[in-house]
């Protein structure tokens, strides 16, 4: 707990008028108090992500199944329709999503609200971009006839992939919560895990994406 | 920081509860969102509706599993009725279908994994020492998505009509053209729904087990049935998304026509088969390892020696737990998924045999030489051990794939499951009702009626299922709803339907000794000491019943079986002797200095919006949204309520005003005015101790 204590001197004596206060162990943040030593809500996100692996390696099964699987006369199947370019530019967008979150962490682990917030909107715009890139891409395959109930290899390719959209929006609305708690001021030094914790699934969500981007789009 | 660095001494001490998330500034009119002041009450139905004691969430899973049971109980019956003779008139091939299913459903789904769950919520912070699970208003909400989700499940029979597809529900068998009603898309919303609580338990009871153990209390001492519960609870963890997939895939289909089971579109008919069984035959063992966990904790109280092979009973656990996931396709020998893969899944599921072997001669083991005392919770212990063994000994002639080509959709599978499900889990779970009955409720069920109970169940269950084995080799083909006369199935089935309403009188029995029990121990008003079968966890150090606090001070463990070598030690010859008396070493259960996360109305409101969602996509979208909602403001209202009520009376130390306030009310570098004012609120503890900023 001392490289906290420093820390918050520091970050105390960053802003002018701010106080420092002296935490005490908070029953809610558990930190040193438990068995393994990671708190309780780290190891749920962990364990959380855990049973994800099983989600997504289901639904890429699924999609893996379906892919050549189109009947004659059945539509487009959508690995006649991916635009390789578009996808890798969204995708390293994305990647570099985790990246600013990274920095986000890093700011708020020194204590550098103002910094560690810039960086938590330019992770949440970043992955806005990279929704809306799919949402272009959706609206495109759709123009271009092959809809979600096109044939099996479309309902599955729209699944996987708005399942791991849904994944990505949750992930902007968490970041856009750390970001309004911080400027209320219930994202103090103490609690820099809470950035920690949702960048885990964050970066989660960016490790299923290059798995997807692989798999589904690359392999031919 | 001079707090923080100050050594935490382990004797007594407000325990600081991890109580999940969200702690922040506390006044005593805080409401988050507006809604709700905190509830308060201790006792009443409000109390309850908003608790978060694991205690009162076990006991609520109970009870709500028992509701269930007589559901499924009827159902069974009702199945039973229309095969006791020939021609039988009392459902029709339609009704037949949703009946069975929703039998299986019901009994799977809604009896025996909360069953589980209520004594995997009850007994492992207790065995382990906590105060409560790490993520208590999680607790709650998993909880209350069970209740719902059943609730709803159960609400097609006024719907449209039940599911009627099988607890399988095999695609494309299930799509709207073989299944045309509302039936399918309630059991795949519904389980759904309860799959939420799956998942969210299971993370929740993870890293209790994992973070919260006391002190001393290494993995390797942990008591048998927490071991079990955690290889359940990682079973659940991984079964659950797939299922979650699954049923995915499924409502997909039905609802927005996607085309997963279309076949005509080139979809694969073994898709849905191996998704199902991947999360299935893992759910197997989910139901399974908790009653072993029970049996492993009954049976060396009741034989007064120690469990024999301590190691090996948890490896095995957890060897089950990992073959558990190499088994599945032996569920689909008949359904031509090639040889390699039958000879494959053959020989996993003959070696899953072996630590599941291993488990019963470890029993068996205990039992040798220990002075045994047949209590009603041994005798279900015992029979759990017999009649499990039959369940599994028939398993493994499933394993063999010619045989079980002439075995699969018979009544032989129903034997079967039913001896390992009802024989194994459902009979170890009433031993568990029976042996920690005295400490969820303050008084012993009856022994007298308790044996008439076990006897009329083991008899009635062999009578009901034994026969079944019989109709199963001759042919018989189960799911099917009635059958002609001159087949020679006659006989047995009217023995088995005989013997399914003796299960029902014998669960009867148990409710009226429930009664009986409690009205006896009102008269008398003598509370149960806290060690009534001078047993050997933690949680019988605790009075009876437990109070809500759990243990007054960290139990300090140094041994597996601590509260046993509390009292007892060993003489020269290795026999125990005891060391102190049994009124010493258990805890007064009077501690006042105790933090308690507090009760929270969100984790039902949350939950409440689950269901609503499901009508929605069922009859209305515009519903769905509502629904959607519902559970969005849950989640925020629950996000932004601390998470230990600052204003709540917890006892004599009154000091909790710097937990949840101090850091946070005043650690950011520019709170606004408004979370400023909301620390400045009048609570006593936190204006003397909470140094506000801004």
């Amino acid at each position: 707990m001392a490289d906290t204590a420093v820390g918050s001197q520091v970050a105390g004596a960053d802003v002018p008028g701010r106080e420092v206060v002296t935490p005490s162990p908070s029953p809610a943040s558990g930190h040193g108090h438990t068995s393994t030593g990671i708190s309780n809500e780290k190891l749920g996100m962990w364990v959380f992500l855990g049973s994800e692996c099983l989600l997504f390696g289901a639904l890429i099964s699924t999609y893996l199944l379906y892919k050549s699987r189109v009947v004659e006369g059945a539509g487009p199947a959508p690995v006649d329709l991916y635009d390789i370019p578009f996808t890798s530019v969204s995708s390293f967008v994305l990647l570099m999503s985790s990246l600013t979150m990274v920095l986000a962490l890093s700011a708020f682990n020194r204590g550098d609200h103002q910094r560690g917030r810039t960086w938590l909107v330019t992770t949440a715009l970043l992955g806005a971009v990279f929704i809306s890139g799919q949402v272009y891409e959706f609206t495109s395959f759709v123009r271009e006839g092959m809809g979600f109930t096109t044939n099996v290899a479309s309902s599955a390719f729209f699944t996987l992939t708005g399942f791991h959209g849904v994944h990505v929006s949750l992930g902007i609305i968490m970041l856009m919560s750390l970001f309004v708690m911080s400027l209320r001021g219930r994202l103090p030094q103490e609690r820099a895990e809470t950035v920690e914790i949702v960048g885990l699934y964050w970066h989660f969500v960016d490790v299923v994406w290059i798995l997807i981007f692989t798999v589904v789009y690359l392999v031919p | 920081m001079a707090i923080t660095e100050a050594p935490q001494p382990l004797g007594p001490q407000p325990l600081a509860l991890p109580a999940g998330d969200g702690a922040g500034p506390d006044g005593p009119d805080h409401q988050p969102l507006g809604v709700f002041t905190r509830p308060r009450q201790p006792t009443g139905l409000r109390s309850w509706l908003t608790s978060v004691d694991h205690k009162r969430i076990g006991i609520m899973y109970g009870m709500a599993a028992m509701f269930f049971l007589v559901i499924g109980g009827v159902e069974g019956l009702l199945i039973r009725s229309q095969l006791a003779q020939p021609n039988g008139k009392v459902l029709g091939a339609d009704l037949y279908n949703q009946v069975f299913t929703m039998h299986g459903v019901t009994m799977i789904f809604l009896v025996v994994i909360p069953l589980g769950a209520a004594f995997m919520n009850y007994l492992m912070p207790l065995q382990v020492g906590a105060r409560d699970v790490a993520f208590p208003r999680l607790n709650a909400f998993s909880f209350w998505c069970f209740l719902f989700g059943g609730l709803f499940l159960n609400s097609s029979w006024f719907l449209g009509g039940g599911a009627d597809g099988g607890w399988f529900a095999y695609a494309p068998n299930t799509n709207p053209v073989f299944s045309p009603s509302h039936g399918m898309d309630f059991y795949a919303i519904g389980l759904q729904i309860t799959g939420i609580a799956s998942l969210v338990g299971a993370i929740n009871l993870i890293v209790t087990v994992l973070n919260m153990r006391a002190p001393g209390m290494s993995l390797m001492k942990m008591p048998v049935f927490t071991w079990m519960a955690l290889v359940t609870q990682f079973l659940l963890l991984f079964a659950i998304p797939v299922i979650t997939v699954a049923l995915f895939l499924l409502s997909f289909d039905r609802l927005f026509d996607a085309n997963f089971f279309n076949v005509e579109a080139g979809a694969d008919p073994l898709l849905w088969e191996h998704l199902f069984w991947i999360f299935g035959h893992p759910e197997v063992y989910i139901l399974i390892l908790p009653a072993f966990g029970i049996v492993s904790e009954v049976i060396p109280v009741f034989s007064r020696k120690p469990l024999f092979g301590y190691p090996f009973m948890v490896f095995s656990g957890i060897a089950i737990g990992f073959m558990g996931w190499g088994v599945w396709a032996h569920h689909m020998f008949a359904s031509g998924v090639g040889p390699i893969s039958v000879a494959a899944f053959s020989v996993s599921t003959m070696f899953i045999a072996v630590p599941t072997g291993v488990k019963i001669l470890n029993w068996l083991a205990t039992m040798y030489g220990g002075k045994l005392k047949f209590t009603v919770a041994m005798l279900f212990a015992v029979g759990t051990v017999s009649m499990f063994t039959i369940g599994g000994l028939s398993g493994v002639t499933h394993a063999v794939a010619p045989s079980d080509l002439q075995q699969t959709d018979t009544y032989y599978i129903v034997a079967h499951f039913h001896y390992v499900i009802f024989g194994g889990a459902l009979l170890g779970f009433f031993s568990g009702v029976y042996f920690w009955w005295p400490k969820a409720f303050g008084y012993r069920l009856e022994e007298g009626i308790g044996k008439v109970n076990f006897w009329m169940m083991l008899v009635g269950f062999n009578i009901t299922f034994g026969p079944m084995h019989i109709l199963g080799l001759m042919g018989q083909p189960r799911r099917t709803y009635t059958y002609a006369e001159g087949y020679g199935f006659n006989f047995w089935n009217l023995v088995a339907t005989i013997g399914a309403f003796l299960i029902a009188a014998s669960v009867c029995v148990f409710f009226w000794n429930v009664v009986v029990s409690r009205k006896a121990h009102r008269r008398a008003g003598v509370a149960e000491q806290a060690d009534p079968w001078d047993a050997r966890s933690l949680e019988w150090m605790v009075p009876s019943p437990t109070p809500a606090h759990n243990f007054d001070e960290s139990p300090t463990v140094t041994h597996l079986d601590e509260f046993w070598h509390r009292k007892y030690g060993e003489d020269e010859r290795g026999r125990p002797v005891r060391i102190a008396a049994t009124a010493e070493v258990v805890q007064k259960g009077d501690a006042t200095d105790v933090h308690l996360p507090s009760p929270s109305y969100w984790p039902i409101v949350a939950a409440l919006g689950l269901p609503i969602v499901g009508y929605g996509l069922i009859f209305n979208l515009a519903l769905a949204g509502l629904g959607g909602v519902l559970v969005v403001a849950g989640i925020f209202g629950w996000g932004l309520e601390p998470s230990v009520d600052a204003d709540a009376v917890h006892g004599a130390d009154g000091g909790h005003g710097p937990g949840p306030g101090g850091p946070d009310g005043a650690g950011g570098d520019d709170a606004p005015a408004e979370a400023a004012a909301l620390d400045a609120a009048p609570t006593e503890a936190a204006a003397t101790e909470v140094v506000t900023g801004g």
